[in-house]
């Protein structure tokens, strides 16, 4: 799994792609660490390609925020089609993770 | 093993009876002796070939003459898989002896070279020989490695299988059934039915995070968790946010479940229910027609502790049958990468309303199974399903 990074001041913009499941859910974590330094203030996850999540993927987001509290970085998710927002709500995982409709509204939040 | 302790250095064992093979060999590779390419030890007929082969574990492959005293080259590779199952052999004939190479083809031997022997072909089979060798050892090791995870994963399956409960007691004002399909990747579903004080009954659905064993043990600690606290807790929603905090404790590894427990009263038909972020129940009237019950607004459970869990009661009505999934039903794929979906599974009900409990659960896993047609699925395909009788 690819995952793209951008950067807008100390804000990373990850965007991963396709299934996110078990057989990948360890890319996903590596490539996720890769993307994201000691420095940034922010993380937004794009979700705009991501067709589909499972537990497993569910799980590496649970790590990334946990890992990111602990450092002061915000940690925000975006750009979800209605069947994977409705895997954060169900879930309950949407009371834990910020979750905004377009990244400019996500690249907003963690600006404030 | 040789091979992984000096991964460059190769030893040949040569077998022929001439005894001027022997010195022309070291003198003609002795170039790749000293610099450790190649090691070679000597027998001079099949016999000492064999002995040899059975005392030194080290030998990658052998070279052999054909015409020898004692045991000739073609028996002796008939032998060589009893004592080295895991070698080549390469026969050195005659030239145009197209007989005996045909032979020791079939009796398998890797290649072969002719006399008088060129020695730089010769090089040449020695090397494409133990590249050969190499590749197939790796193989078998890829495949013992396969081995290895193929029954760690049937651990998994069968810590999942043995714990659920596959007799369900029989009651006048109520029937219960359930059932677990699991997925090729052991996933880590279970459901519980747990017998509480004045005739009430715990009903469990949940799903683990991850597959295999990692999955398989934290579905049997949460499923021991909540048989303990389900006889302690006054009602669904304390005995889940007593399960949330133990598991919240040293979770580092982030795993967590979701899930619904359910109480059922038989005596006033009301089911009381609490949501771990878990997909809600389904309700089937007896006229087929259906909704999902309102959820509690939960959590999945391991995620944050000291998390409140609020419980939702409902009566049911003599007749309405409660179906309690995972999501591996309603994300069930088929051939044209479409999920099942929820509204496939009301409008299956809808066409024909659940006879009974166990008729509720085998359509349900039928319905996935015909939907899924030959597509492997990735998640466990779980259900309980409670009816209401009188």
């Amino acid at each position: 799994m690819e995952i793209s990074a951008e950067r807008e001041g100390g804000v990373v913009i990850a965007k991963a792609n396709g299934r996110i499941d078990s057989s990948n859910s360890r890319e996903f974590h590596s490539g996720l660490e890769a993307v994201i330094t000691d420095d940034d203030s922010a993380v937004v996850l794009n979700f705009e390609d991501v067709s589909y999540i499972s537990s497993a993927g569910m799980r590496v987001i649970l790590l990334t925020a946990k890992s990111l509290q602990s450092s002061g970085a915000k940690f925000v998710l975006c750009s979800m089609d209605e069947s994977i927002r409705e895997v954060f709500k169900i879930s309950g995982f949407d009371k834990i993770i910020p979750i905004h409709g377009s990244q400019s509204q996500a690249l907003t939040a963690v600006s404030a | 093993m040789t091979m992984t302790e000096s991964p460059h250095k190769h030893k040949i064992l040569v077998v022929d009876d001439e005894p001027d093979l022997e010195p022309l060999m070291l003198q003609r590779m002795r170039r790749y002796i000293r610099t450790g390419v190649y090691e070679f030890v000597f027998a001079h007929d099949g016999v000492e070939a064999l002995e040899a082969l059975d005392a030194d574990e080290g030998i990658d492959m052998v070279l052999s003459d054909i015409n020898m005293p004692k045991m000739d080259g073609l028996t002796l590779l008939e032998r060589i898989p009893d004592v080295a199952p895991n070698i080549r052999a390469v026969i050195i004939s005659a030239y145009g002896d197209m007989k005996n190479i045909r032979i020791a083809m079939n009796r398998g031997a890797f290649d072969f070279v002719t006399k008088p022997v060129d020695f730089d072909d010769l090089k040449f089979t020695i090397d494409r020989t133990l590249q050969h060798i190499r590749e197939w050892r790796e193989a078998l090791s890829a495949r013992d490695k396969l081995v290895v995870l193929q029954n760690e994963l049937n651990v998994a399956s069968m810590m999942q299988q043995s714990i659920l409960p596959n007799k369900f007691a029989r009651n006048d004002n109520y029937k219960l059934f359930g059932t677990m399909q699991p997925a090729r990747n052991v996933g880590g579903d279970f459901f519980d039915v747990i017998g509480l004080a004045g005739q009430k009954v715990g009903l469990a659905i949940a799903d683990v995070s991850g597959k295999g064993v990692p999955a398989a043990l934290f579905m049997m600690s949460s499923r021991t968790l909540l048989k303990g606290a389900a006889m302690r807790a006054d009602g669904p929603g304390e005995a889940l946010s007593e399960v949330n905090d133990v598991l919240n404790e040293d979770n580092d590894a982030c795993m967590f479940v979701t899930m619904i427990y359910a109480v059922y009263d038989p005596a006033t038909g009301v089911l009381t229910y609490a949501d771990g972020g878990h997909d809600p129940p389904l309700l089937i009237h007896p006229d087929g027609s259906s909704t999902q019950l309102p959820v509690t607004d939960g959590l999945a459970l391991g995620v944050l502790p000291g998390f409140d869990f609020l419980q939702h009661s409902y009566e049911l009505s003599p007749g309405d049958t409660v179906v309690l999934y995972t999501d591996g039903v309603t994300e069930a794929i088929n051939a044209e990468e479409e999920q099942l979906g929820l509204t496939r599974l009301r409008e299956a009900f809808a066409a024909d309303p659940p006879g009974d409990a166990e008729d509720a659960g085998h359509r349900v896993i039928d319905l996935v199974n015909e939907f899924a047609g030959d597509v492997p699925q990735f998640d466990d395909t779980t259900c309980l399903v409670l009816r209401r009788e009188k």
